[in-house]
């Protein structure tokens, strides 16, 4: 197990750092907001797509870089720094990752490359109701047509590509098929989503049953925690920074021991959730036989740490805090949207039990 | 590189094998079952003897610490292989030792070359057992505080005073003391010295804990000598090495004194009982999980800082912070350890309870110390705070 990135992972890294920190600040995510743009922005999953995110866990015979999940973790944290609002994690990721376990050679050939180059935005499909039941599904496959309803999914209004998760086997969908009616969601997060129903929609089925549905599922939950962990770190440093520019009583606030103990306990929350992240995407790469442990600790650990990140940066901000004009809102509502993303600390926390086998 | 490390897992292997008594393989029962060595040692078990001594003429009591103060010369990649392979064969410590875990990497960094040729070989095999005079009565989470008094008097020092918490001084044959030598100034004021427990003039008295225990001591120093050369580091030096010490404890104790021969999951499928392969308790489930979470969290966050270490990052700032993560993680387990068992984690002696469930019962008691001792978790929160995030009181 490693927790140190490689060079190539560390170049990768510093990339999509430099170029969210430039062209998607969080200032990005405020002016698609105010123009009502719903999380679209073309340009900017272009130029995304261009340094080749899009693609660094496709292999470079379909087009992509090749580089593995701890890459793409790396890129993602760096995205949820700045709430980068882009199909990174839904195409790039859950996506591609779908196509990797499931697809056909035919399904691999046709749709990987598109996602690689950004062409295409694949989105994965599983919640049916408000909370996140993939074994629940009532999704019906019949005569090549697909009929049930998928509630809330990520980027599910931009997709181009739908792949449909039902209780053990996966289906591939055009998003311009008939019988595909898309109800576009105005979200808090700013992002949008989607509820889709399949009426007797067109559809390929997939490989795998319920084992590869949970082994995609696993790489989404890593995949988003890493993003997750960039959110909360960045949260948690913007806030850490006000502590020691702001003054009342005439010294600074950090000066007071209640709020340097409540800082010192985030940092040490937000270090031993990082460890999970970091651990759960090398688990990946190695092909490690407990992936679905990993998978759990660190969307559970993330979702806490996030939330709790998240509500300290409205509460030590004070007032200026609960204004539209600061960022802390908006990190609040990313947050809540990531935890509820693909099962919340609640679900994880039961499943993670279950194969601890208690 | 790897060929070589390789060859020295293989080696070592062997060497494991034909060398680690079987019931040195076996899991540990209970805090009897530590070694701790020193003059007066009683070995309970005689292969117990035989390990530390077989262990230690390799040096490997102290793998990474040099060959010429009798430690095992090994570089980091090597003792992380020996440290694999004896968890592979589930071989105990061959000792527990403040020696080992506080003074010894303190000596190596600031004693002279005399002081390490004279201690750290006697640490490493077991023969001297050291005991911490840090704590005084007035000087607790303000440990800066300390009155000890120690005065030049020309060929020796004349320490005066009183140190508590010290922990096994009954048992201790040296302690490594803090004492103050400048009464005009604070921090600037504190030397570092070793004192022989048999000296004249050194009382120790056992304080008893609310767990029934007695791992901790009143010292009494009434006008001790002490000889000049058993000073570490220079006049008024102390405080730099009193902390760096305290980092090295950290790491070490946030878990002291529990019961881990038994585990939490299991204490509860056996009082709680099992529904379809899940503890009947919903409620107490999803906090065990939540807690086995964190216990790995912690688990490979060490992991990563030792890692990173190596890479030649500074951690050692980090220690404040898996003191107060570790201490939280060891009271948490026993907290639900108690909840778990039920009454049968209620009972304090007798034939009506099981040797575990008394355990259980005084592990938990004692397991609230983990939070005070070492530093509090509120003194350690604040150096987080300071050290690692840069929050200064005034500004």
């Amino acid at each position: 197990m490693t927790f140190t990135l490689n060079d190539d992972q560390r170049m990768l890294k510093d990339t999509a750092r430099d170029f969210f920190r430039e062209q998607a600040p969080v200032t990005r995510l405020r002016k698609q907001r105010d123009e009502r743009k719903n999380g679209r922005d073309p340009d900017l999953w272009r130029e995304i797509a261009g340094l080749g995110l899009a693609g660094v866990i496709i292999p470079e015979e379909f087009g992509g870089v090749g580089l593995g999940y701890v890459a793409l973790g790396a890129v993602l944290e760096e995205s949820g720094r700045t709430l980068v609002a882009s199909p990174l994690h839904s195409s790039a990721l859950a996506g591609a990752s779908a196509l990797l376990l499931a697809g056909t050679d035919a399904q691999k050939q046709e749709w990987l490359p598109k996602i690689a180059s950004g062409e295409v935005i694949a989105t994965v499909a599983v919640d049916e109701g408000a909370h996140h039941a993939p074994a629940k599904s009532k999704l019906k496959f019949e005569g090549g047509k697909l009929t049930g309803e998928k509630k809330y999914v990520a980027d599910g209004h931009i997709a181009d590509l739908i792949i449909v998760a039902g209780a053990d086997a996966l289906y591939l969908v055009k998003a311009d098929a008939a019988g595909v009616k898309r109800r576009e969601l105005v979200t808090a997060d700013s992002r949008g989503a989607a509820d889709i129903a399949f009426e007797g929609a067109a559809a390929e089925k997939m490989n795998g049953g319920a084992d590869v549905i949970d082994a995609i599922l696993d790489r989404a939950r890593i995949g988003l925690a890493a993003e997750m962990v960039g959110s909360a770190s960045e949260a948690f440093e913007i806030t850490s920074e006000y502590l020691k520019t702001r003054r009342q009583f005439g010294q600074v606030i950090g000066g007071f021991q209640a709020l340097q103990h409540r800082a010192a306990k985030l940092f040490t929350d937000l270090e031993l959730t990082r460890s999970c992240v970091l651990a759960a995407l090398d688990a990946l790469d190695r092909n490690a036989n407990n992936v679905a442990e990993y998978a759990s600790l660190a969307k559970a650990r993330a979702s806490e740490t996030v939330h709790l990140a998240s509500n300290e940066m409205v509460q030590l901000h004070g007032g200026i805090g609960m204004t539209d004009v600061h960022d802390a809102g908006l990190y609040l509502k990313r947050a809540r949207a990531t935890e509820a993303l693909y099962g919340g600390a609640s679900f994880h926390r039961d499943r993670y039990a279950t194969l601890l086998g208690f | 590189m790897t060929q070589d490390l390789e060859a020295f897992r293989t080696e070592t292997r062997a060497w494991l094998e034909a060398n680690c008594p079987p019931s040195m393989r076996t899991p540990m029962t209970g805090e009897d079952d530590a070694v701790w060595g020193g003059r007066n040692y009683e070995f309970k078990n005689p292969e117990g003897k035989l390990w530390l001594e077989r262990m230690a003429a390799r040096g490997w009591t102290a793998p990474t610490w040099p060959a010429e103060y009798g430690g095992g010369g090994l570089s980091a990649d090597e003792n992380r292989v020996l440290q694999s392979e004896l968890k592979k064969i589930g071989a105990r410590p061959p000792l527990f030792s403040f020696g080992l875990w506080m003074l010894g990497p303190v000596l190596l960094e600031y004693a002279n070359e005399e002081q390490k040729k004279e201690h750290l070989p006697k640490i490493v095999r077991g023969e001297i057992r050291w005991c911490q005079g840090y704590s005084e009565p007035g000087a607790g989470s303000d440990l800066a505080g300390l009155q000890t008094k120690c005065e030049d008097k020309g060929d020796h020092w004349l320490i005066n005073g009183q140190k508590v918490w010290t922990s096994y001084a009954n048992y201790a044959d040296w302690c490594f003391c803090l004492v103050r030598t400048d009464t005009s100034v604070k921090h600037e004021g504190i030397s570092f010295v070793l004192i022989d427990m048999t000296s004249k003039g050194v009382e120790t008295r056992p304080i008893k804990l609310i767990s029934g225990s007695s791992p901790f001591c009143e010292t009494f120093f009434t006008d001790v000598n002490v000889p000049k050369h058993q000073m570490v580091g220079r006049l008024n030096g102390g405080w730099e090495i009193a902390k760096r010490l305290l980092q090295y404890e950290r790491t070490n104790i946030s878990g002291f004194g529990s019961n881990t021969r038994v585990d939490v999951v299991d204490l509860a499928k056996k009082h709680v009982g099992v529904e379809d392969g899940a503890l009947e308790d919903r409620d107490l489930r999803a906090r065990i999980a939540a807690h086995k979470m964190t216990e790995r969290a912690y688990a490979l966050s060490v992991q990563r800082a030792t890692e990173e270490a190596k890479a030649g990052g500074n951690v050692s700032h980090m220690a404040s912070m898996f003191k107060v993560a570790g201490a939280t993680l060891n009271q948490d387990r026993c907290e639900l350890m108690v909840e778990a068992a039920g009454n049968r984690a209620l009972g304090w002696s007798g034939e009506g309870f099981s040797p575990d469930d008394i355990a259980t019962t005084r592990g938990w008691l004692r397991s609230k110390g983990n939070s005070i001792e070492g530093g509090t978790t509120e003194i350690n929160l604040n150096v987080v705070a300071k050290r690692v995030l840069g929050l200064r009181d005034t500004q």
